[in-house]
C-alpha cells in the first residue's frame, strides 16, 4: 500500500459515530477531507504536507473501513459530524483542505459558526449548482464509461489506473464502500446542495480555491464562480492536473497549503 | 396449477446488433409510434386469447428500453382488467424502489383489483440495475425502500378507519385514505421475486408468494429456504401456490417447429442485458462485498456457472443453444407432450410449483406463432398439468 505506513491509523468514537483517522507530521493542524474515491491516491500529498504540518485525514462515515450510520444521508450531516470531530480533537487554528466531494463537505463545514477554522483550501470542490435547470454543471460520473471518466478526471489518464487485482480484500471492500457512500450522499440532487450557493457568503475563513487546469468533471470556470461566491477567496489554477490536483501534483499542492500556513494567510 | 402467459412486449425492430445498448441510451427516435401501437394491440390480443384458453396473465415493466414496451404494469393491467373475463392478472412486477409515490401505487392497484372484480396479483420487485439512473432514485439501499413501500401499500390497502399518517425513512404521507379499497380482502395476494437465500427467507416470513426468474436448477435451494422459514414463522407447510417459477417456453406441433420458435423466444436472453457499460452496475445496487469481487475481476467476464438437470455445469453468461436452455431448466420446449414432461420433471425437482410463469412470446415471434403456441398449450398441456396437480396435491390445493 502506498505511503499508508507513514501515517498512524486509529479508530475513534465521535458521539456514537465510528471514525477512522490517519495522522502524520507535526505542527499546525490540517484536516484533509478526501474525495469520493476515498484516500486512495492521496498519500503522496499527505506525506508531502506532513513535512510542514500535522495532517489529520479522516475517512468520512461510510467510507474506508467505517460503517455508515443509518440516519446520515446528506453532506450537511457529514459537515455537522466534522464539527463534532473538531471538538473531540480540540483542533484550533485549523486549516481545512477538501478535494472534490470532500471540498463540498469542507464548504458546508466552513459556512457554520466556528472559531476553530483559520483557513480553507478547496481543491476542485463540488456541491454548488450555478447553471439553470437544463444545465449539467458537474459531469454525471455514474453515466460515463470507465475510460472516458479517466480522461475527464485526470490530466494524465494513466494516473487513473488502480491495479485492483493487487489490492488486499479489505482495500477492495473499502473502494466498493466508498463508491456506494458517495452515491448515497451525492445521488440527487446530483453532487450538490441547492442551498449551499446561498450560504457561501458565510464563510469567514480566508479561502483559497485551487483548480486542475484539465479538470473535465467540473471546469475551471465553475471553479472561478465558486471562488467568486466566497468573500475574498483567491483562485489558483494548477497546471498538468485534472479533477484531483493533489493526486497529480502532490508537491505543488502541499507547497501551496504549507505556504498559506507559513504566511499566516 | 396456474400457468401465466408473459411477454415483455418487445420492440425487436430496434434491436440493431451494431448498437451497444438497447436500454437507457437508445434514442426514442428508433421507436415508431405506429409500430409500437400495432405491437401493443397484438400483445393485448394475445393476452385476451390466453384468458379465453384458461391461462392466466403476467405483465412486467421496464423503462427507456426497446426490450420492453410495457413502461407501466398499471396501464396495461387496467386495459386487461376490462377486456379479460377470468384470468388472474399478475404484475411482476411493480418496481417499488424506483417509484417515487407508493400511495399512487396503492390507489392504482386497488382500481385494477376492483375493475377486474378481484383478479389482481400484486408482484413487487426491486427492479433491474439499469433503471435507478433513469428513475433518478438512489440505487443504494433499494431493498430497504422496497420493504418500506411494501409496508405502506399494504397498510393503505387494509386501513378502514379513515386517514392515517406515515413517516418512514423514505416516504412521508399524511391523511392516507385510499379510494377505492381493493376488491380482495384484506388485500390482493402479494408476490415478491428473489434470487438470494436471504431474500427468500424474508418473503417466507411474510407468507407472500416467492417467484424466481430463470434460476433453473438453483431454484430448489431458494424454495427449500422459503419452506424452512415459512414453517418456522407460520407453523405449517407452504402449499405449492406459494411458489412461482419463470421460464421461457416454445411449443409447436412438431419438435422442429418448436425449436424454430425457441430461436425467437430466446432472443430475450441475448438482448435483455445489452446495456451501455456505465449502467450495468450502478453504485450500491449490489452489496459492497459483491462489488469488491467485480473490481478484482475488472475487465474480465465473470462466468456464472449453473447446473443442468443432470449436474453438468454451464456458464449462463455465455451464449446458450436452445437444447442447453432446456437442459438448464430455463426453457420448456418441444411438442405439447415434451413440454408437459419437462414441466412435470422440473416441478418435481423444485418440490412443488403452483404457478408457472411462461414467456411464450419473445423476440420477433409472430402473432400467428404466438397464438398457435397459446392454443397448443391451453388445449393440450394445461388440462394435463391441472390433472397432474390435482392428483399430486388434491383438488383444493391444486386449484389455488
Amino acid at each position: 500500500m502506498e505511503m499508508i505506513a507513514a501515517a498512524s491509523r486509529r479508530m475513534l468514537d465521535v458521539r456514537g459515530i465510528e471514525q477512522e483517522l490517519f495522522e502524520a507530521g507535526d505542527g499546525a493542524p490540517v484536516l484533509f477531507l478526501h474525495p469520493g474515491r476515498g484516500l486512495i491516491g492521496s498519500w503522496p500529498f499527505i506525506e508531502a504536507l506532513a513535512g510542514k504540518a500535522r495532517v489529520i485525514a479522516p475517512s468520512h462515515p461510510g467510507f474506508g473501513k467505517t460503517s455508515l450510520p443509518r440516519w446520515m444521508n446528506t453532506v450537511e450531516d457529514l459537515a455537522h459530524h466534522y464539527l463534532d470531530l473538531m471538538d473531540a480533537l480540540d483542533l484550533r487554528d485549523l486549516t481545512v483542505v477538501g478535494s472534490s466531494f470532500g471540498g463540498w463537505i469542507a464548504a458546508a463545514l466552513a459556512i457554520k459558526p466556528t472559531s476553530r477554522i483559520t483557513r480553507l483550501v478547496l481543491m476542485d470542490p463540488v456541491g454548488v449548482k450555478f447553471g439553470g435547470r437544463d444545465d449539467r454543471d458537474i459531469v454525471d460520473i455514474w453515466a460515463q464509461k470507465r475510460t472516458d471518466l479517466a480522461a475527464m478526471m485526470f490530466h494524465d489518464p494513466a494516473k487513473a489506473h488502480i491495479d485492483h487485482a493487487s489490492l488486499p480484500e479489505e482495500e477492495l471492500l473499502a473502494l466498493a464502500r466508498n463508491r456506494e457512500s458517495e452515491a448515497w450522499f451525492g445521488w440527487s440532487p446530483y453532487m450538490h446542495d441547492p442551498k449551499l450557493i446561498h450560504r457561501l457568503h458565510r464563510i469567514a475563513a480566508p479561502t483559497t480555491v485551487i483548480w486542475g487546469a484539465s479538470d473535465g468533471i467540473v471546469t475551471p470556470d465553475y471553479g472561478r464562480a465558486y471562488a467568486a461566491a466566497i468573500p475574498g477567496a483567491r483562485f489558483q489554477i494548477i497546471a498538468e492536473a485534472g479533477h484531483f490536483p493533489h493526486i497529480e501534483q502532490p508537491e505543488t499542492c502541499a507547497r501551496i497549503v504549507g505556504d498559506l500556513i507559513g504566511q499566516g494567510r | 396449477m396456474r400457468v401465466f402467459h408473459f411477454t415483455e412486449e418487445p420492440y425487436p425492430d430496434a434491436w440493431d446488433p451494431s448498437r451497444d445498448s438497447y436500454r437507457v441510451t437508445l434514442p426514442n427516435s428508433e421507436c415508431d409510434p405506429q409500430t409500437a401501437s400495432s405491437l401493443y394491440h397484438r400483445y393485448l390480443d394475445e393476452w385476451a386469447l390466453a384468458d379465453e384458453l384458461g391461462l392466466d396473465i403476467m405483465v412486467n415493466e421496464h423503462h427507456s428500453t426497446a426490450t420492453c414496451l410495457t413502461a407501466s404494469c398499471h396501464v396495461i393491467l387496467s386495459i386487461l382488467a376490462r377486456i379479460t373475463k377470468r384470468a388472474r392478472l399478475l404484475a411482476l412486477g411493480v418496481p417499488l424502489a424506483n417509484r417515487a409515490d407508493p400511495q399512487r401505487i396503492a390507489e392504482e392497484l386497488s382500481m385494477i383489483d376492483v375493475i377486474s372484480r378481484g383478479r389482481l396479483e400484486m408482484g413487487f420487485v426491486k427492479g433491474v440495475p439499469y433503471e435507478p439512473p433513469v428513475a433518478n432514485i438512489s440505487p443504494v439501499r433499494m431493498m430497504d425502500r422496497v420493504w418500506e413501500a411494501h409496508d405502506f401499500i399494504l397498510k393503505a390497502m387494509t386501513t378502514r378507519t379513515g386517514p392515517f399518517n406515515f413517516e418512514g425513512e423514505y416516504f412521508h404521507y399524511r391523511n392516507v385514505n385510499i379510494w377505492p379499497r381493493p376488491w380482495q380482502q384484506p388485500h390482493p395476494p402479494v408476490w415478491i421475486t428473489a434470487s438470494s437465500l436471504g431474500s427468500a427467507a424474508a418473503v417466507a416470513q411474510r407468507g407472500h408468494v416467492l417467484a424466481t426468474f430463470l434460476l433453473g436448477y438453483k431454484t430448489r435451494d431458494l424454495f427449500d429456504r422459503y419452506r424452512e422459514h415459512y414453517r418456522a414463522t407460520h407453523g405449517r407447510e407452504p402449499g405449492p401456490d406459494r411458489f412461482g417459477y419463470l421460464a421461457l417456453c416454445a411449443i409447436a406441433d412438431t419438435r422442429d417447429k418448436a425449436f424454430e420458435r425457441a430461436e425467437e423466444v430466446r432472443r430475450y436472453i441475448t438482448t435483455t442485458s445489452v446495456v451501455y457499460e456505465p449502467f450495468r452496475s450502478p453504485p450500491g445496487y449490489m452489496p459492497a462485498t459483491d462489488y469488491a469481487r467485480v473490481l478484482k475481476n475488472a475487465g474480465a467476464k465473470v462466468p456464472r456457472m449453473v447446473p443442468t438437470y443432470d449436474g453438468r455445469m454451464k456458464d449462463v453468461n455465455s451464449p446458450l443453444e436452445v437444447q442447453e436452455l432446456i437442459d438448464l431448466g430455463l426453457m420448456f420446449c418441444g411438442t405439447p407432450d415434451e413440454v408437459f414432461q419437462q414441466i412435470v420433471a422440473f416441478e418435481s425437482y423444485a418440490g412443488g410449483i403452483g404457478n408457472l410463469l411462461l414467456m411464450m412470446q419473445g423476440g420477433a415471434l409472430t402473432h400467428d406463432d404466438t397464438c398457435d403456441s397459446l392454443r397448443l398449450f391451453g388445449e393440450q398441456v394445461l388440462p394435463r398439468l391441472k390433472a397432474y396437480a390435482a392428483e399430486k396435491y388434491g383438488a383444493a390445493l391444486a386449484a389455488a
